[in-house]
């Protein structure tokens, strides 16, 4: 079981890997970083094609999947890259899969490495599929009433079936070790959702650079235990980061999602809302010297960002307003879901700052403009001990003079909660789409 | 090559990986994943590989669609990739031009 490779295109192709990944350390080298990927993979794959047989056969799948990925790629919004990175995620775990499945058919696969590495692959790809579609809104409910203990103990069942394949290696106890995993795909990942979406989304980046490297031991390639052990490292790297932003351990996510609060009588309609027009809104932030603004999903799913860099190019220049980007590291549905959308909005890099780097701001800014978020300024992660993310650490927004809030309603976050931030003294919601509400402002701030 | 040899090498590579990603800035978190995710379709070798001394039509089968599948991946992956960094790119141009 082996093609054609020479150590020293291996390690020019894991170099290709190793720089592609390294020039993302900067935003300036950042564009080179995706042509080394592509020159190190299109270099493995025309190595390998011309010394193997079958290889029509091989190029008519690569081109078929070419034309597939590239037009899918193509036509999707900027609103679902999180769900199109998670659905071609998905389809590697599922090559991997069939990998394994094959070279179990072939019957002189290495007993424990396969099933290890059948186990990931349908694990990362049902576990993908189910995150595609909760980001793509076809799942809206969690399975929460799948306990901790099933999962547990499934996956203690897999761990013996994969000792017990090792033991005697049958076919049918290699269908019943993928089947297990295939169910803790979905199990694990169906009771996981909002805030914690980027932690799953970076964990099965990881399951499949995993996977690649177990392949890699199946069929004794260097290349692809290097490669694998990259990516896995990056996506632990990135779930861990994700984690350390939510105060969680990995294991708490996975298995034990907080119990989320019932949503009847949430709402106390004693509480009193001040809401304000667009038109207020513009009056303050004119008269303000220093605004800090908090983009959330809700950002993403208006695409505000341009109408965003308009008012705050117009409070910089036209009212000498000082004004700065507060990202949480879990705001969106991916990690770093945000920084991509105001590069696109061609925010400048300066203006843009981390949770730690500005949190202790807010308490020295005029105005917070909270635009679309809603858990990750939440109070009630700071006060409530039984609540749902308590000790996330949050942005905090309430400690600026004013709160402007941009939400469509008074509806909870992803995780559920009421926000006590919303019946502040010193909050002022402006209901509707965010890009509208921004929009208004800006033609107001024009008119001024 | 024996199993220590590959563990070795796998090990190191973590290592490498591990210190590399550490240094990556967090705006630049979304394209990460996007590219280690194009990238993780070298998995595509395994399919070669298998193909390669495979005789029957079935395994054949289940080649040409792990094939598939890894080449969405693949090309997919890095299409998606190339549309988010391009948008880290217009504001450097400015830059040099100031």
């Amino acid at each position: 079981m082996n093609i054609y490779s020479s150590p020293l295109i291996n390690l020019a192709i894991a170099c290709f890997f190793i720089l592609s990944l390294r020039g993302l350390t900067f935003p300036k080298s950042a564009h080179r970083s995706n042509i080394l990927g592509i020159m190190g993979i299109c270099l493995a794959i025309s190595i390998s094609l011309i010394s193997i047989r079958h290889q029509f056969l091989a190029l008519s799948a690569i081109v078929i999947g070419a034309i597939i990925g590239i037009y899918i790629s193509q036509k999707i919004k900027l609103t679902a890259l999180p769900q199109a990175v998670a659905a071609f995620n998905g389809l590697g775990g599922l090559a991997a899969f069939l990998i394994s499945c094959s070279a179990v058919l072939e019957e002189n696969s290495d007993i424990i490495d396969t099933p290890v590495s059948a186990a990931l692959g349908i694990f990362t790809f049902s576990g993908s599929f189910i995150a595609f579609a909760k980001l793509q809104g076809l799942i809206k409910i969690n399975f929460h009433q799948i306990s901790q203990t099933i999962n547990i103990g499934l996956f203690f069942i897999l761990i013996l079936a994969m000792l017990r394949y090792a033991y005697h290696p049958e076919l049918i106890y290699f269908c019943i070790l993928s089947g297990i995993s295939f169910i803790l795909g979905i199990s694990v990942t169906g009771r996981i959702g909002g805030a914690d979406m980027p932690i799953v989304i970076a964990l099965l980046n990881a399951t499949t650079g995993l996977d690649s490297a177990v392949i890699g031991f199946v069929i004794n390639n260097i290349l692809l235990i290097t490669t694998g052990a990259l990516i896995g490292v990056s996506g632990m790297i990135l779930a861990y980061i994700m984690c350390q932003a939510m105060n969680r351990s990995l294991f708490s996510v996975l298995f034990n999602p907080k119990a989320l609060q019932t949503e009847t009588d949430v709402f106390d309609n004693d509480k009193i809302i001040k809401t304000a027009s667009p038109a207020d809104a513009a009056f303050i932030m004119g008269n303000a010297r220093k605004i800090i603004i908090v983009p959330g999903y809700g950002m993403a799913v208006a695409q505000a960002q341009h109408v965003l860099k308009q008012m705050a190019m117009l409070l910089i220049k036209k009212y000498n307003v000082e004004v700065k980007f507060a990202i949480h590291p879990v705001a969106g549905r991916m990690p770093g879901h945000m920084n991509v959308l105001l590069a696109e909005a061609d925010i400048p890099y300066e203006y843009i700052f981390g949770l730690s780097d500005i949190n202790n701001e807010f308490s020295s800014a005029d105005v917070a403009y909270v635009i679309g978020a809603n858990d990750i300024t939440n109070p009630l992660a700071k006060t409530d001990a039984t609540s749902a993310i308590f000790g996330m650490p949050i942005l905090d927004v309430s400690k600026s003079k004013t709160v402007l809030i941009v939400k469509r309603s008074l509806s909870f976050g992803y995780t559920g909660l009421d926000n006590p931030l919303f019946y502040a003294d010193n909050t002022l919601m402006l209901f509707g789409d965010a890009q509208k509400v921004t929009a208004e402002i800006v033609k107001d701030l024009e008119h001024q | 090559m024996d199993f220590s040899t590959e563990l070795i090498i796998f090990i190191l590579s973590a290592f490498i990986g591990y210190y590399i990603v550490w240094g990556i800035t967090p705006s630049l978190h979304a394209p990460l994943m996007s590219v280690s995710n194009a990238i993780s379709g070298i998995v595509i070798l395994g399919a070669f590989s298998v193909l390669n001394d495979s005789p029957s039509d079935l395994i054949s089968t289940i080649c040409f669609l792990a094939i598939l599948s890894a080449s969405v991946n693949i090309f997919g992956g890095f299409a998606v990739s190339q549309r988010m960094l391009k948008m880290f790119k217009p504001h450097q141009n400015k830059g040099r031009k100031k």
